[in-house]
């Protein structure tokens, strides 16, 4: 068996709004448009990151909380409804996914020899979170690639985001350990959005765009600050100053799936793809491809 | 006295280890002998309703109340999904969801119902309706709790529950789904070994515990801040603060403790509080009652809140509506440096006093041991209008944007006229109202004070950088 390896890794926000306003057939709500330069975004994404032939994707997703370690799907196969319980008039999606289970065990077991709690999710009747469904679904809407789904454990960051950051540096680290030992060619996606302060109200036309933009000035100077970041390739940067933006821009990195990716990737030092950024109810989302064979080839053209 | 619609409210823990796992655990089996205990209690009380409040289901657009007549599905909760799946089909009362909706719109609130095949019902909700009502004899209500509300808007949302309930002419029993301290193990542990995940969150509990248990509910609920900062408490103990607007805001109720237990090491209690035949005595609030909300709920208007600055030169709290400015001289008393609200910007008052120093440009009016000095006026009027561009700017607004001033002064025959032309200078071509007057003295030693109200401008602060 050949070593595996991760192709790329995606920050892929879950906003909901997304795939409601796609109108895919597995969503029952309808929309009429919205937030297109966050979907033109994640088609480029999609193109590049498919384009790789991954033979697995793993999400690390906010809405999947758990307190005691870190939860990874362990069933082959779900199929159920997923009906986000914060926009449920926008989120009501009937999904089917296969899961890479060889792959959860082996990162489970890599955590644990890491010194992370981490446990094998066994039950049928689980329901995945709309997290996972929302990122998996705008990277690869015909679910034709295995997922492996891995819990948010947030209760490090309780502690002190250094403390939950360093958590998460050691859970991927165990990530990657664990792809390179099944011999994987995998996909990361950090389902996440950067700056993540709601409004708490909402247009009566939730796609209605004139309504739609950052929640306060604050929140998108520290997202174009990472973006930035991003596109220099100052991974170590990022985490440097995570904490901070983690208080200040009341991030969902706080979720711990941005640091996790980082860490997969190898904490990467060449610049990223930033696809689209754009707000949904105030939070700022952006998608961003670290892909080392593009960077390759860019770096030959120059 | 009428008896009140409201036969009491209870308290009781979300977490499902004792409807699933009862026997793992002693702990766990007296929080399930307590649930059957509260759930006798209910019976006995033979509501029409059960009102529920549950700290699992949170929500970001207000509030939510639950309207499926029948809601069904399989709950796995997705941190204890080793402990098995729990079938359930609840009975919710949907024209009550439909009239709290209402109620609390009245009261300011954004809610909403939903009615969807498959919506993820909550565990706490799940678990309580299991245990306290397990064949749906009591039609139920659930509303959620919004991860952004604070005192005002939970309060409000009790209130708007009790509303409903006169309007409805139905007896209810509320029910608060919420634990106490609020720290999980973050490691496995033997469930026999169970208890609370620190000495001191189990300290905090035990006295809220207490307090309960005499029927004081109100002096819980004005602590609820502190509990939380000390003890993690569950989404800031905001059950507590429904619960307390639902039922009325007193201290007059029967406390009864069915139990305090430790689950799997959050502070876990089952507890009942029923309204005695005492008319409320009259409480000092440490807050400010409140009846509607009014909150920020007009974000999608005007483009959104001014933006407020993170720079060195000016700091803003998060609360976008509140600014202080680091650049300005500190205030003297427990007031911002400034306030929005409705598009405008209201100043505290705004003297000559340096950033700083405090020293005052011009010289003081008059000097430690109080006798009076001579002073530059002109000196003083230009500090306090830069003073006010300061505050304006850290604001996102600017001095062209002033619409109204407030000036005065301490010796309107001696200092008007240069007062005036200064004035002239920065002012004459904005064109703002103003009105002056001559005032005995000023709570430092200067000569004039400037209050201004200005337009919420455009310009936001260009100076801020992560």
């Amino acid at each position: 068996m050949s070593k595996g390896s991760i192709l790329a890794g995606v920050l892929a926000p879950h906003p909901p709004h997304l795939v409601y306003a796609e109108n895919p057939p597995q969503n029952e709500p309808r929309a009429e448009c919205g937030w297109e330069v966050l979907r033109w975004g994640y088609e480029r994404c999609r193109r590049s990151v498919l384009a790789l032939d991954p033979e697995v994707l793993i999400v690390h997703s906010p809405h999947w909380k758990t307190v005691q370690g870190h939860h990874l799907l362990g069933v082959d196969h779900f199929e159920g409804l997923s009906v986000d319980p914060i926009f449920p008039h926008l989120f009501r999606y009937h999904y089917e996914l296969d899961v890479d289970v060889e792959l959860a065990e082996a990162i489970a077991e890599a955590a644990h020899e890491a010194r992370l709690v981490s446990k094998l999710m066994r039950n049928p009747d689980f329901r995945v979170d709309y997290g996972t469904i929302a990122a998996c679904h705008l990277i690869n809407p015909a679910w034709d690639i295995p997922i492996v789904a891995i819990s948010s454990n947030r209760a490090h960051f309780d502690f002190g985001n250094d403390a939950g950051q360093e958590e998460m540096l050691r859970l991927g680290e165990a990530t990657l350990r664990a792809v390179e030992s099944t011999g994987r060619r995998a996909v990361v996606l950090a389902s996440c959005s950067l700056s993540h302060r709601h409004f708490t109200v909402e247009p009566e036309i939730p796609e209605d765009m004139s309504h739609e933009h950052v929640y306060h000035h604050g929140q998108y100077l520290w997202d174009m600050h990472l973006l930035e970041l991003f596109r220099r390739g100052k991974s170590a940067q990022v985490l440097d100053e995570m904490s901070d933006f983690i208080e200040q821009a009341t991030s969902e990195a706080k979720d711990g799936s941005l640091t996790w990716m980082l860490a997969v990737l190898g904490i990467p030092d060449y610049p990223a793809e930033v696809h689209a950024y754009g707000n949904v109810i105030g939070t700022g989302n952006a998608v961003v491809e670290w892909n080392p064979v593009l960077h390759s080839h860019e770096a030959e053209e120059s | 006295m009428s008896e009140s619609p409201l036969r009491a409210g209870f308290l009781v823990p979300g977490r499902p280890h004792p409807l699933l796992v009862p026997e793992a655990s002693p702990a766990w089996t007296r929080l399930r002998r307590a649930f059957d205990a509260a759930r006798e209690e209910i019976q006995r009380l033979d509501p029409d309703l059960l009102v529920l409040y549950s700290t699992q289901w949170t929500s970001i657009l207000g509030h939510q109340i639950q309207a499926d007549p029948s809601p069904r599905w399989t709950l796995v909760d997705p941190e204890w999904h080793e402990l098995g799946s729990v079938p359930y089909e609840l009975r919710i009362d949907a024209d009550f969801a439909e009239s709290y909706c209402e109620a609390a719109r009245r009261r300011g609130l954004h809610a909403r119902t939903v009615a969807y095949a498959g919506f993820p019902v909550d565990t706490g909700s799940v678990v309580a309706l299991k245990l306290l009502n397990p064949d749906n004899a009591i039609p139920a209500s659930i509303v959620s709790c919004n991860v952004y509300a604070d005192r005002a808007e939970t309060l409000v949302l009790g209130k708007a529950a009790r509303d409903a309930i006169e309007a409805s002419g139905k007896t209810a029993v509320a029910v608060a789904v919420s634990a106490l301290s609020n720290r999980m193990f973050t490691r496995p542990i033997e469930p026999s070994e169970d208890r609370i995940s620190s000495v001191k969150d189990d300290e905090w509990n035990r006295k809220i515990v207490e307090i309960l248990g005499e029927g004081r509910l109100e002096d819980v609920s004005h602590h609820a801040r502190e509990v939380h900062a000390q003890a993690n408490a569950d989404q800031k103990l905001k059950a507590i603060w429904w619960l307390a607007g639902l039922m009325g805001q007193t201290n007059d109720y029967r406390g009864r403790v069915f139990d305090y237990q430790p689950l799997v090491g959050t502070g876990a209690a089952v507890l009942s509080l029923t309204p005695t035949l005492r008319p409320a005595a009259v409480l000092e609030f440490d807050e400010s009652e409140v009846e509607r909300f009014e909150g920020d709920r007009e974000v999608l208007a005007g483009g959104g809140p001014p933006s407020p600055s993170l720079s060195p030169e000016a700091t803003s709290t998060w609360d976008p509506a509140v600014v202080h400015a680091a650049a300005a001289p500190r205030p003297v008393g427990a007031f911002p440096h400034a306030r929005r609200a409705g598009g405008l910007i209201f100043l505290s008052g705004m003297g000559p006093r340096t950033p700083g120093s405090d020293e005052v440009p011009g010289g003081p009016v008059w000097d430690r041991e109080g006798r009076v000095q001579d002073y530059d006026i002109e000196a003083q009027t230009r500090a306090v209008i830069e003073n006010i561009r300061t505050v304006l700017e850290a604001s996102g607004s600017r001095l062209e944007d002033v619409l109204d001033v407030q000036c005065f002064l301490i010796d309107i025959e001696r200092d008007f006229e240069v007062f005036n032309r200064v004035y002239a200078e920065y002012f004459s071509e904005i064109g703002a109202t103003r009105t002056t007057v001559e005032i005995d003295r000023l709570p430092t030693p200067i000569a004039v004070e400037f209050k201004v109200v200005a337009a919420a401008a455009s310009s936001g602060p260009q100076n801020l950088r992560p």
